[in-house]
């Protein structure tokens, strides 16, 4: 394995007396596509707010791309190629779809971008994931599905080197799944670390070379998905005993 | 009109302003008014600085302010106490107004932008409360006396003091509307309005939420101040129970939710508006009516048309949705 572009050690956090997380490695390989699965409550997401900053975790360390990123508040991990779309989707509703990109578009760069570079890419991005044609509607006006595409194409504005997908497939169907996986996919192969956290097995197994299993705030597996799901561990956190 | 470059517009604004000060003059005269006129205009216009300079706070942002009447009170109060050390040309003393009301909009935004919502409005309420309690014991600026200050008899340049006021006021208005229209084209404004829509997702976008809030009330309280340094002048006997009044808090919210809060046209229009309906009825009626006429009307727009005057407008110009583009 090449140094990872993500390695999380030792992470734990606690909300009063209950700990959401403990003592929780990772490691991603740059470009790799990484599954994260777990039953709810087991700290999925406090992972995904402990390592973009929206929370800051109690024990651990956070290292981006050898960087350790103790102290830096989101925007900053934004900045440094750290991309997240969220559980429910939450787009900027007073602003237009091509105006929700043109927000990151504008403060994630330090070199300064013309208006029509600005434009181009956000053209590109809207085209990238299907909505090119509703660049001048809002976002009240989309479906579900076009809300999620709206979500990875606003975190994909801010050039990450690596994208985490926070249950992007939560509540669509089937075609609606398999289109997002693929765009997933798509944007792996552009040479993006994806981490997906997803509940809809067909599309994990799908999508992950690599599946970790968080059970109670542990990290109780990790490694190839097709040996992980077998793991007696991990049945018997999925349909109990 | 969209693609209007910042100093194309600013050149407008000061040609509108130069009609305003030509015209207004003859509605004086239509009206009987004679100099009256003046000090209504100079109030209306005191009214659309303070509305815009609150609107980029708490239209682009989403922060209510309730605490308007306090930064308006630092400017007053900056130039009470200048002027008890030495006169100094209302200009200048606009400026230093801004600097303070500015500075203390940032200490206001660093105590207080951790808290969003209800808590921050209560919070903005509780630092006013704490800054007039510091004026009033305050005695070099006269306490809860209150201050006189004797404004010159003439001025050069201008038919009287009280227009030269107006003039004043006039640039302040072109210099804040101008200000906040730009903020709004600007990547400025489409972080205000990320912060306004989702704050976590703004920040998951890359925009510094807490050092753009700053930038907002340091902004904000520093256009409060400027409207507030030429109120002495204007007003000769300033007591602290007046500059922070109820009315210049609720004015200051109800200008910008009336017009509409999305653009900088809404607390102008608002502002405009609402100031001369308080400004006719205060002359044919009662200046008591104002502050009830001023409710009446917010807790109409608030449930009639939540987007003020400007979203009614642009309703009736919507396309349908779903219509091509």
């Amino acid at each position: 394995m090449s140094a990872p572009i993500l390695e999380v050690s030792g992470l734990g956090k606690r909300f009063g007396g209950f700990v959401a997380l403990e003592n929780i490695d990772l490691k991603v390989a740059p470009g790799e596509r990484l599954g994260l699965i777990g039953p709810n409550g087991s700290g999925k997401s406090t992972l995904v707010n402990c390592i973009c900053g929206t929370l800051i975790n109690d024990t651990g360390t956070v290292q981006f791309n050898d960087r350790d990123l103790k102290g830096l508040i989101t925007h900053e991990r934004t900045r440094l190629g750290m991309a997240r779309s969220f559980q429910l989707p939450r787009p900027f509703f007073s602003m237009t779809i091509a105006d929700n990109i043109r927000v990151p578009l504008l403060y994630t760069l330090n070199a300064h971008r013309s208006e029509e570079q600005i434009a181009a890419r956000c053209n590109e991005l809207l085209g990238l994931v299907g909505l090119a044609g509703k660049a001048t509607q809002f976002p009240r006006d989309l479906t579900q599905v076009d809300m999620r595409k709206l979500e990875l194409a606003r975190a994909m504005a801010v050039e990450p080197k690596l994208l985490i997908a926070d249950e992007a497939m939560a509540g669509l169907s089937g075609s609606e799944v398999t289109d997002i996986v693929n765009l997933l996919i798509t944007l792996n192969e552009r040479g993006i670390t994806v981490i997906l956290i997803e509940h809809i097995m067909s599309a994990v197994m799908q999508f992950s070379q690599r599946l970790v299993v968080l059970v109670s705030g542990k990290k109780i597996a990790d490694g190839a998905p097709d040996i992980v799901i077998r793991d007696p561990e991990v049945e018997r956190a999925y349909l109990g005993q | 009109m969209r693609t209007m470059s910042t100093w194309m517009f600013a050149l407008v604004a000061c040609v509108v302003a130069a009609a305003v000060f030509f015209f207004v003059p003859f509605i004086g005269k239509i009206l009987g008014w004679g100099d009256y006129i003046y000090i209504a205009s100079y109030t209306v216009l005191q009214y659309v600085v303070l509305a815009t300079a609150w609107n980029i706070l708490g239209g682009y942002t989403g922060y209510v302010n309730f605490g308007s009447a306090a930064f308006f009170a630092v400017g007053t109060y900056t130039t009470v106490f200048f002027h008890k050390l030495y006169p100094l040309p209302i200009p200048i003393l606009v400026v230093l107004a801004a600097v303070v009301g500015g500075l203390i909009g940032l200490g206001m935004g660093y105590l207080t932008l951790r808290l969003r919502g209800a808590f921050f409005s209560i919070a903005t309420l509780a630092m006013a409360v704490v800054l007039q309690t510091l004026i009033v014991n305050w005695d070099f600026v006269g306490g809860s006396r209150g201050a006189y200050v004797i404004r010159p008899a003439s001025i050069v340049l201008f038919d009287s003091y009280i227009q030269y006021l107006f003039v004043i006021m006039l640039a302040l208005v072109v210099i804040a509307v101008t200000v906040a229209r730009t903020i709004e084209r600007s990547a400025l404004g489409y972080g205000f309005a990320a912060i306004r829509d989702d704050e976590l997702a703004a920040e998951a976008s890359g925009v510094p939420t807490l050092k753009l809030k700053l930038i907002a009330t340091a902004l904000s309280g520093a256009f409060m101040g400027m409207a507030g340094a030429p109120f002495p002048y204007f007003i000769g006997f300033l007591q602290p129970s007046g500059v922070f009044g109820l009315e210049y808090a609720v004015n200051s919210i109800a200008m910008p939710i009336i017009g509409g809060t999305a653009t900088w046209i809404g607390p102008l229009v608002g502002a405009i508006l609402l100031g001369t309906l308080q400004q006719v009825a205060t002359v044919t009626i009662s200046s008591a009516v104002n502050v009830l006429m001023v409710g009446l009307l917010l807790v109409f727009f608030v449930i009639v048309a939540p987007n003020g005057l400007v979203g009614v407008v642009q309703n009736l110009f919507r396309k349908k949705p779903g219509a091509p583009s």
